[in-house]
């Protein structure tokens, strides 16, 4: 397939590639950091993780259609107000799930699984009697819309390059919180060892409900984001919920430098794989992949060392 | 699994219960039939299907629920529309059509089971529904052993041909080859990259496209790519378009993949104005999830666009937009969904009766003169003449026609040389 190209073109061909292999790479990052801090720090296997993304994907609809028809003149700037609107939406709603529904089921780790595969359905039926069955459209604005044109060949969407700023500031933002701050330490107190935890005087109900709502509401902030690069509809959550999983549980459930890691290893996998074969076959053998090193190293690649 | 086993016995005294019940009503109406102008349904029905002097039932059943929900949408509303429209003018054999709407949820093995419930329990006259070919394929042995009648509305693959299945979608040569002749003549292609997704319908219709392409054009595909349903990322596959330069990129991804694919295309600056895209799987219902402005220049080949000029459309389009809301979209499949009950109309009229066997001997030739779609008549072979249009989509979500075939053209479920 090389035959017919100057070195110039492949050369031009191959950088749009590792860009490409980036992009995907923050896309997964931001997918599965905020279930790598429900999952990895609290446990909860959370089947709803993409619907609280899409909920993130409505809000930013719905902001583009309010500044569209009120604020025109800040169309510009709505992705922003979006996301952070997305972020409260998503975790408040998170708060009142873990507080309704999860609470009752930390030492039940079994059932969470299926309560919230039921809430997911629950969510996708809203959704689709709220907004409709049907897909609905966000505007960007149109500085987030096209390529960078880097040299003659090299062209790179912009997109691409602000999710991947979003999911960089998002990813340090989340590490310091959770290795430099103080509900951070809490946060890691409590998994680690929930009485010992309790009986130094921390409020571990509390610090369990704020843990569930940050997870939601970066999902919801991934959400916001994804509608530049996928569709809005009541079950596009879907499509990304086994990713999502399948990154936490490779990178080690516990690591958010081993989501990191995993993440990194499955999208340059994916898309090289992609380039030179088909799509099909690549999403087979990263996933035969990833089955055979799980075979071996059922922990994921990073493990946290923790007394039992 | 359990379940299912509990279920046999009480589905049956079930099953017997509910005939008994329903045949009360029917015993009691049966000295008024006197007064009905339409003819008996003695007459009319000898195989103990739900009709009555003044109802005969009709069932609908599409996924209100489920992914597929997005796209079954509008075939409901079409097939609602259409009923309502053929009550007003007086029903069918003097019978008003009494609709029993059923949800396939967007699960195969559901479409089979609520089948069996509107044929078994229900007795419906007819069924318009299904709407992916799997959807089709598992409710289709249902309705073969039960003898009931589906009218079936999505554009296909082919390969099939069903005794107890009207399809009033196109089958894939009717769809692909004349937009492969005409983008060849008007745009001049040599080269073709295909990219679907992974399942029966893109693999056999890229399978026919390719055929044609190297036979009959004597042109070169110089890519094929399929991706799981639900990819959502493109960009790898973007930059081999870019390295393979090919003249077409003919597409037939679907569902969420679709919206993803059009905006990173768009992303990755790949301008549709200069990039010739011809693409199967995308109609007015698919452009309001991209956004217009994402996929504005992409060619797409369907049988029927909205922005189609004729009378019957216009009459069609206004009638849809009173009953729906004047914001909905009417895609390809919404309007085949819409000349369904109406075929079957003509079909029992022509037969003088309900019975399927009788229904289905009458259906070939029938010609629908109203139909939005200019005019379609069945074919012996169960599919429907019908004209090709390729058109360009524009920002605002419409298409404007570019090219429609000068000919009816003639199903082919099973192109012979294309396999």
């Amino acid at each position: 397939m090389f035959g017919d190209y100057s070195l110039g073109d492949l050369g031009a061909i191959f950088a749009m590639q590792g860009f490409a292999g980036l992009i995907l790479f923050s896309v997964y990052v931001l997918m599965a950091l905020g279930l790598a801090v429900i999952f990895g720090q609290m446990g909860v296997i959370n089947m709803a993780h993409g619907e609280f993304m899409i909920l993130g994907a409505y809000v930013t609809y719905l902001c583009s259609t309010f500044f569209q028809t009120h604020l025109p003149g800040l169309f510009g700037i709505y992705f922003f107000v979006a996301m952070i609107l997305a972020f409260l939406a998503s975790g408040a709603l998170g708060m009142i799930v873990e507080w309704t529904l999860i609470r009752h089921l930390y030492k039940r780790p079994l059932d969470t699984l299926l309560a919230t595969w039921g809430l997911s359905l629950i969510l996708q039926q809203s959704y689709r009697t709220i907004f409709g069955a049907r897909e609905v459209g966000v505007e960007l604005p149109s500085w987030l819309i096209g390529s960078v044109q880097v040299t003659d060949t090299i062209e790179v969407p912009i997109n691409g390059l602000f999710v991947m700023a979003i999911t960089t500031l998002i990813t340090v933002g989340v590490g310091l919180l959770m290795y430099r701050s103080r509900f951070g330490q809490q946060v890691r107190a409590v998994m680690q060892n929930r009485p010992m935890a309790g009986a130094v005087g921390i409020d571990t109900e509390k610090v369990d409900r704020y843990t569930f709502g940050l997870g939601c509401g970066i999902a919801g902030i991934a959400g916001s984001a994804f509608t530049m690069i996928g569709s809005t509809g009541p079950t596009s959550g879907q499509l990304y919920i086994v990713d999502t999983f399948l990154i936490v549980v490779f990178g080690g459930a516990a690591s958010l430098l081993g989501t990191i890691a995993s993440a990194f290893s499955i999208s340059q996998t994916q898309s090289t794989l992609e380039f030179f074969l088909s799509g099909s076959t690549a999403k087979v053998l990263t996933l035969l992949a990833v089955v055979g090193i799980l075979m071996v190293r059922p922990q994921g690649l990073f493990t946290l060392k923790v007394r039992r | 699994m359990a379940a299912d086993n509990e279920h046999g016995p009480h589905s049956a005294l079930r099953r017997k219960l509910l005939m008994g019940l329903a045949s009360i009503p029917a015993m009691a109406m049966m000295p008024r039939s006197a007064f009905a102008a339409a003819p008996p349904t003695s007459a009319v029905n000898t195989t103990g299907l739900a009709v009555t002097d003044t109802e005969v039932t009709v069932g609908i059943l599409h996924s209100a629920t489920g992914t597929m929900a997005i796209s079954e949408t509008g075939s409901i509303q079409a097939e609602k529309l259409a009923i309502a429209q053929i009550n007003e003018m007086g029903g069918v054999l003097g019978r008003k059509i009494k609709v029993i709407q059923e949800d396939g949820a967007s699960d195969w093995p559901t479409f089979a089971e609520k089948a069996k419930k509107l044929l078994v329990n229900d007795h419906c006259a007819a069924v318009m529904g299904c709407w992916t070919s799997a959807s089709r394929k598992a409710a289709l042995p249902v309705f073969e052993q039960y003898n009931g009648l589906l009218y079936y509305p999505t554009f296909y693959e082919g390969l099939e041909q069903s005794k107890n299945v009207i399809y009033t979608g196109q089958e894939a040569t009717q769809q692909i080859l004349e937009s492969l002749n005409w983008v060849t003549k008007e745009k001049g292609a040599k080269t073709f990259f295909f990219i679907g997704s992974d399942y029966i319908w893109p693999r056999t219709s890229n399978k026919i496209a390719r055929k044609h392409i190297e036979n009959v054009l004597k042109t070169k595909v110089v890519g094929e790519e399929y991706f799981p349903l639900g990819h959502t990322q493109f960009n790898s596959v973007i930059n081999k378009i870019k390295l393979t330069k090919p003249d077409v990129i003919f597409t037939d991804v679907v569902g969420g993949s679709n919206v993803a694919f059009y905006k990173q295309l768009k992303a990755a600056g790949i301008d549709l104005s200069k990039q010739t895209l011809l693409t199967i799987s995308v109609t007015e219902d698919e452009i309001d999830g991209i956004g217009g402005d994402n996929i504005a220049g992409a060619y797409s080949c369907m049988k029927y666009f909205q922005s189609l000029k004729n009378a019957n459309n216009e009459k069609f389009v206004a009638a849809f937009h009173k009953m729906w809301g004047e914001k909905t979209v009417i895609g390809d499949v919404t309007q085949a969904a819409y000349l369904g009950p109406f075929l079957w109309k003509m079909a029992c009229e022509k037969a003088g009766s309900f019975d399927v066997d009788k229904v289905v001997a009458a259906s070939p030739d029938i010609e629908f003169k109203e139909a939005p779609e200019g005019y379609v008549k069945i074919h012996p072979n169960h599919h429907l003449w019908s004209k090709t249009r390729v058109a360009k989509a524009l920002p605002s979500g419409q298409f404007e026609i570019v090219y429609e075939s000068p000919a009816l053209i003639e199903p082919n479920p099973f192109p012979k040389g294309y396999q």
